[in-house]
């Protein structure tokens, strides 16, 4: 299985993200995230999907995708020089205040929010961190976990 | 003067030169069928949404038009579902119009409202909600564009009933496309044709397979099989591409397929496949398909470019275009290997009895049609009836199928020498689309005969459009082949479990003579061969006419594949076990 990032960006009308993650699920493609928002253009909008699919099908994907009548355009960001970010908040036990502080100062996380008996924390970075993080967090018991998905933009030229 | 949505929409679809729409009224359409009342647009009212919307289909198919269709909200565009489903799968032009709730009245669970735009997403090519009075002639616009251009499809336009009443308020009616994200992509890239202008020179073995996508590059089609002397089968869809007597045709590949189509798919050394989707159906086991090929793929939807089988060399863009550039050679021959498609030795799968042995009799025109029927002396024989229809009607001939036996024996039984002419529900195959199709049809090509064939399954599955086709008197002859089984499944019944005939016996109700009396449609029962000549005269008749033909339900349609083998793997004329219950 590959995994491909690509960028979509949609016309920004009712029922767009439901047509793109609707054929997803037609042709049986799989999702592994899924980010959207608007742009500086207000008609526009951009999802971020990341895709995991054998390369053959990777292809049939985006083929698909085109012919939608929204989507506008459809970069690959796999392979290209790119900045890519996942958030994450996540509630973890706050028995061991002290511990949990020093892995989140590593990480350059934040703790947003305290209770007698829990932490929340922020996390930024690329998915790796983010699945780095959590993993550190896990054995001090984490209650709930949100993540945004992977939004990712291709990095400007420089000359 | 300001103008109501109903009345933008009636006068946009005069504007688009539509003559005919398909419909059938309710609450939320009210005032579309008000402003229609007083308009010279034809409307054929049908006795079904579903069958609407096949009919529909069945005038786009015949006509290159747009097919209109209109349904009222809720259970109306509901029902128009399958209808939709059908056209999406075998790419044919419709603009579906549904009425919609008020959009106050949205999201409430109102009476007779559904999630329209939601249902129909995954079986329209695109749709819209419009809920604004002033975007309705735009949105029909671009709904006409994008249905009739690229990779045909089925559009539909959800319209709220407060958009169709109230006035618009921006009387310029601007009608300018916006669709910055739909592109068509006609012309040929110059380096691919570049490669296959070589790659067919090169070719000692060269074969076309053409389907659905072909019909309308039909002339430019034949006019490069004949100069580079290419033999050429078609699919389901493509029949009509070329005559079927034409020398250089094999008729139909794939599980049905003629025993010559099949081979020469199988040893040729390149596959031109020219708008087809290298469907289930047509390949069987897809890795043992033309194995010794190099494939050469022409198809407008680049989507399609090795979605199911890798490809040599793509070419995306119009069919017509495409073949008019690769038409531009010296003549070519391929003797040898004509010869040995002519002469090929096929040997039945279980019985290993050369086909040539069964078909000794059959001049080379005659081949496709040497399948043996079941010869029971009791019966006419759904082939040689098919035959006779054909000899009767010759080339003024469109034929539309339901689905099934009647469907496959129609392909091998009945010549199309006309694109645009065998109309059928391909990729759906969808039981109960003949008869509304049918009408569809005779209204797009008044002048021409229809002809449908269909079965005591199929028929019944709309047989409301009896009422239809009687209303308007159209001179449809309805060809039954009546066995009283659901005929195909009953044959997988037959070779795939034993003989267990669950739940396919339908049994002899209705009286199928009687019920056509009950619609003012005259009948006539055929069972043996001094029914014949009686048969003729109803065929040329100026009505509608139902000619019922008594078949055998042993009979089964050879030769076959069956699901998942390689297209070398046919088998033949296995006898069915006649049931208990018949004997």
């Amino acid at each position: 299985m590959d995994q491909v990032t690509l960028a979509v960006l949609v016309r920004n009308e009712p029922g767009v993200l439901s047509r793109v993650s609707g054929l997803f699920t037609r042709r049986g493609y799989n999702i592994h995230s899924l980010a959207v928002g608007p742009t500086e253009d207000e008609k526009v909008s951009r999802i971020t999907i990341v895709v995991k699919e054998e390369e053959k099908r990777l292809e049939q994907v985006i083929k698909q995708l085109h012919k939608l009548v929204d989507v506008l355009k459809i970069t690959d960001l796999t392979n290209a020089e790119r900045v890519e970010r996942e958030m994450a908040l996540i509630k973890v036990h706050g028995e061991k205040r002290s511990e949990i502080l020093q892995i989140v100062d590593i990480f350059r996380a934040k703790i947003v929010d305290v209770s007698p008996k829990e932490v929340m924390v922020e996390v930024t970075g690329d998915t790796d961190k983010v699945d780095a993080l959590i993993y550190m967090l896990d054995s001090y018991g984490i209650t709930e976990i949100v993540r945004t998905g992977k939004i990712a933009l291709a990095r400007s030229v420089k000359n | 003067m300001p103008h109501t949505g109903a009345e933008i929409l009636i006068n946009g679809l005069i504007e688009l030169k539509v003559e005919y729409v398909f419909g059938y009224p309710g609450g939320a359409v009210l005032p579309i069928y008000d402003a229609l009342f007083n308009s010279k647009l034809k409307h054929i009212l049908t006795r079904h949404e579903q069958g609407a919307a096949h009919a529909a289909d069945g005038y786009a198919r015949t006509t290159g038009k747009v097919g209109v269709v209109i349904a009222t909200s809720g259970p109306g565009a509901t029902n128009l579902v399958t209808g939709l489903a059908n056209a999406y799968m075998d790419s044919v032009p419709l603009v579906a119009i549904t009425g919609q709730v008020q959009a106050g009245l949205i999201g409430k669970d109102s009476f007779q409202e559904a999630d329209v735009m939601g249902i129909t997403m995954p079986v329209t090519k695109h749709n819209y909600l419009v809920k604004n009075t002033n975007d309705i002639r735009r949105v029909l616009e671009e709904a006409f564009y994008i249905a009739s251009t690229g990779r045909k499809g089925p559009v539909l336009i959800d319209i709220t009933k407060d958009a169709l009443m109230n006035l618009a308020t921006d009387n310029s009616l601007n009608i300018e496309i916006d669709l910055p994200g739909y592109r068509v992509k006609t012309e040929g890239h110059p380096r691919q044709i570049h490669l296959a202008r070589k790659l067919i020179k090169e070719s000692q073995r060269p074969l076309i397979y053409a389907g659905g996508g072909s019909q309308d590059a039909a002339l430019v089609l034949r006019q490069l099989a004949e100069r580079y002397e290419i033999p050429v089968t078609t699919t389901l869809m493509g029949l009509g591409v070329m005559p079927s007597k034409h020398p250089l045709n094999l008729s139909m590949l794939g599980m049905h397929g003629t025993p010559w189509a099949n081979n020469a798919v199988q040893n040729c050394d390149l596959l031109i496949a020219i708008g087809a989707r290298f469907d289930d159906r047509v390949t069987g086991d897809v890795n043992k398909f033309a194995p010794k090929a190099k494939i050469m793929h022409i198809d407008i939807d680049a989507a399609e470019i090795g979605k199911n089988v890798p490809v040599d060399l793509p070419i995306v863009g119009d069919a017509k275009a495409i073949l008019s550039e690769l038409l531009d050679s010296d003549n070519l021959t391929h003797k040898a290997w004509l010869e040995e498609i002519y002469n090929f030795q096929y040997h039945d799968r279980k019985t290993n009895i050369p086909l040539q042995e069964i078909c000794k009799n059959c001049s080379y025109e005659g081949r496709k049609n040497a399948i043996l029927p079941c010869q029971k002396e009791s019966t006419l024989s759904p082939q040689k009836v098919l035959e006779h229809v054909g000899g009767v009607l010759e080339d003024e001939l469109i034929v539309v199928t339901d689905v099934g036996q009647n469907q496959m024996w129609a392909a091998q039984y009945l010549n199309v020498n006309k694109p645009h002419s065998f109309i059928t529900s391909g990729g759906l195959g969808t039981m109960g689309y003949g008869l509304p199709a049918a009408i569809g049809a005779q209204i797009g090509r008044r002048q021409e005969r229809v002809v449908l064939v269909t079965g005591d399954g199929s028929l019944q599955m709309n047989i409301q459009e009896m009422a239809t086709l009687a209303g308007y008197n159209l001179p449809v002859k309805i060809i039954l082949l009546n066995n009283g089984v659901l005929g195909m499944v009953r044959q997988w019944q037959t070779i795939f479990y034993e003989g267990r005939y669950s739940q396919t016996c339908i049994g002899s109700i209705p009286d199928f003579c009687l019920l056509a009396k009950a619609y003012a449609i005259p009948s006539l029962r055929v069972a043996t061969e001094n029914d014949l000549e009686p048969m003729t005269q109803a065929l040329l008749a100026d009505g509608p006419y139902l000619i019922e033909v008594a078949i055998d339900p042993d009979e089964s349609v050879w030769p076959m594949v069956a699901p998942g083998a390689s297209l070398c793997e046919m088998f033949y004329a296995q006898r069915a076990i006649t049931p208990a219950w018949k004997r």
